[in-house]
């Protein structure tokens, strides 16, 4: 399925945003206090503008509604961020889990869509939800997901690993399917999965006829939430065709900067690193440890 | 292998699915649900058999344990089928909304040998579990006061129609997250005594509380301090936390790091040292074998399927461990409608004396007259509307 379309090459650093929306898998107090800073959209647009001056121009982001702001000032100036790209992960999965707390399943997907006929209809009980339905549906939350993007360029568009490996677990892989035709096809994007089971996410993908997906897992010296283990990430490196991207290469902050990022410049076919920063300093640090430890024309691919 | 069959393919339900579906060591022999359309989808989709009936699930798949994750109005006489077919539980939490299931399916569960587990996930968190080793060491001395507390953004405006809305049918934040922190406070230190000052606070919603606080009273003048809302948009997802404060020092445990300060006056544990000590998630954490949404959730499913295999009756959250936190909700909603005193109600009373022995968890503290005679008094309230209650 991948070559219908010329292949996308992704930046060897990718700019994540969790800093930006109280996200850190290490410290709650840490988390809050992030949030406190990045509480005005000119303190996140001043570190974006750090990373794309450093030649950090992709920037990886869930679609908070925060991101649609982002959206809007990179419209504003085209000329400013002429080279600024966005990598989508869909959907942003605490607004659907607090939903479906608050209205059940179906209530939380009629929320989240322009037209919810059908799901009324279902939730009616006047009619069932066919498998055409559910295939249906999902690509309408897509769309909806990547409405904020509008004329912006997304050559990559992620499903987040709460979805991926929700999927994975009840094992309805075609669903990995039905995302990569409608994200090729509608959109004209690659389709790229995260998860925190890279074997069996492969060993699905595979079975699905998904070849060289590109996939996005932690990828850290200490093994933090890498299921599989480190040795079997190692071989999964190694042995399977793929296109990897790292992410949690500090593991949160556990593993100094320099040690993190020698170990994960050494292993083998690493295409990106995604990483957050709350500082232009960070941010130049990190690009300097990459380019030390991992020169592209030495193809350590 | 183990043959495991879920009931209940709410939030939980289809979460618990997808981490046991690829356990080495279990077979999913068959999902309920009462609600058509999701089982019909996963049974399309996945494979798996699929049954609207339980009890035919239970007598034709004839799983070796079964999950369930429905509401929790439906949990005794679910698990009582269940029992009754020598089939081991996994059961979601608050695990009984009436107390005496608790006793009699504990029993039960007893006398014909099967393994039960309640998912009181916090049981699995390494911060959490690391705060139960330091104080079972006695690494802050005698434990005075605790504070345990859960916030997070469920209800933030009037509405919402599923199960989560109706108290009769386990919803309410004092089932569905009060729960959480209780059942670490029990962990830690048992059943109090007593508790007071409860209160079950509607904010957004009709029938059921968005908040509820309360305090345990606890033998030697030890209390804990319960304070929870989901109607707090200031949380990204839901928090539980601890605080305790001891005789030798602090902690402060979240689900993502502890941290301790230690005054060097008990022995100081290993990898600790005088004054402040930070622990975090990633170095108190093994990998599961799958990742969904925490290890915690993987890791309590492991150790019910290992439990299983063992036939190990003991072990974390059993339904003897899970049945207590569920008698401390029952006291806090006892103690709720019991409802506050006004002044008038308290001056009125303060006059009368009855001579009545000592309340519960005040041992050591050292009381002033007023108070006492309040307390006094308050429990003649109580004994009065008892008697009263008892006259209908």
């Amino acid at each position: 399925m991948t070559d219908r379309l010329a292949t996308h090459t992704m930046d060897r650093l990718l700019f994540g945003d969790n800093q930006f929306f109280g996200v850190n898998h290490m410290s709650e107090e840490k988390a809050r206090a992030q949030q406190m800073r990045f509480q005005d959209l000119d303190a996140i647009m001043s570190v974006l503008d750090a990373a794309y001056d450093n030649g950090v121009r992709t920037f990886m982001c869930t679609t908070h509604d925060r991101v649609a702001q982002i959206c809007d000032v990179v419209r504003a100036h085209p000329e400013r961020y002429a080279e600024m790209v966005f990598y989508p992960c869909m959907p942003y999965a605490h607004k659907y889990a607090n939903a479906v707390t608050e209205d059940g399943f179906l209530g939380a997907i009629r929320k989240f869509l322009p037209d919810g006929g059908l799901v009324d209809a279902a939730l009616r009980g006047t009619r069932s939800l066919a498998a055409r339905d559910v295939e249906g549906l999902a690509t309408l939350l897509v769309d909806a997901e990547l409405t904020m993007f509008k004329g912006l360029s997304t050559p990559v568009v992620w499903m987040q690993n709460v979805v991926v490996d929700l999927l994975l677990g009840l094992g309805f892989e075609d669903a990995f399917r039905t995302f990569d035709e409608h994200v090729r096809t509608k959109h004209g994007s690659e389709p790229a999965y995260i998860t925190m089971n890279l074997p069996r996410l492969l060993d699905a993908l595979d079975r699905v006829g998904i070849d060289n997906p590109i996939v996005c897992s932690n990828i850290n010296k200490i093994g933090f939430r890498m299921s599989g283990g480190v040795q079997g990430y190692l071989e999964t490196l190694e042995k399977r065709p793929f296109r990897a991207v790292a992410m949690s290469v500090y593991a949160s902050g556990a593993i100094p900067p320099r040690e993190a990022i020698e170990w994960v410049c050494g292993l083998p076919n690493i295409e990106s690193i995604v990483f957050g920063a709350s500082s232009a300093g960070n941010i130049v640090s990190t690009r300097r440890l990459v380019d030390e430890f991992w020169r592209r024309d030495e193809g350590t691919r | 292998m183990i043959t495991v069959a879920l009931v209940g393919l709410g939030k939980m339900g289809l979460s618990h699915l997808a981490m046991i579906r690829p356990h080495p060591d279990v077979e999913v022999v068959g999902v309920c649900d009462a609600t058509g359309y999701v089982l019909d989808i996963l049974g399309r989709t996945t494979g798996v058999p699929t049954f609207s009936d339980y009890e035919r699930m239970l007598d034709e798949a004839k799983p070796l344990a079964v999950i369930i994750s429905t509401p929790s109005s439906l949990h005794a006489p679910m698990v009582r089928q269940a029992l009754e077919r020598d089939i081991h539980v996994f059961c979601e939490k608050p695990l009984f909304l009436n107390p005496e299931d608790g006793v009699a399916l504990t029993a039960l569960a007893a006398e014909r040998g099967l393994v039960t587990q309640v998912g009181y996930h916090n049981k699995f968190v390494g911060t959490f579990q690391e705060v139960k080793r330091l104080l079972d060491i006695g690494a802050i001395g005698e434990v005075a006061t605790i504070q345990a507390e859960a916030f997070g953004p469920v209800v933030l405006k009037p509405s919402g129609a599923s199960w989560r809305s109706k108290r009769a049918s386990g919803g309410g934040c004092l089932y569905d997250y009060a729960a959480h922190p209780l059942d670490l406070v029990t962990w830690y230190f048992g059943k109090p005594d007593a508790v007071g000052g409860s209160r079950l606070t509607s904010i957004f919603s009709a029938e059921i509380d968005d908040a509820v606080t309360s305090t345990l009273y606890y033998p030697g003048g030890r209390t804990a301090q319960l304070t929870t809302n989901w109607s707090d948009e200031s949380q990204r997802k839901m928090t539980t936390r601890i605080s305790l404060w001891g005789t030798g020092g602090h902690i402060y445990a979240d689900r993502q790091e502890v941290q301790v300060f230690l005054r060097g006056t008990s022995a100081i544990p290993a990898g600790y040292r005088q004054g402040w000590t930070v622990k975090y998630t990633t170095e108190l954490t093994e990998n599961p074998w799958f990742y969904l949404r925490g290890e915690e959730y993987s890791h309590q499913l492991d150790t019910f399927v290992t439990r299983v295999a063992a036939r190990q009756l003991d072990g974390p959250n059993t339904f003897a461990s899970a049945s207590v936190t569920d008698e401390v909700i029952a006291m806090i909603v006892a103690d709720a409608e019991r409802g506050p005193r006004t002044d008038a109600e308290v001056s009125q009373a303060a006059g009368v004396s009855l001579g009545m022995g000592r309340v519960a968890g005040h041992g050591r503290v050292g009381l002033v007259p007023r108070a006492v005679g309040m307390l006094r008094s308050a429990a003649s309230r109580v004994a009065a509307r008892r008697a009263r209650r008892a006259r209908r």
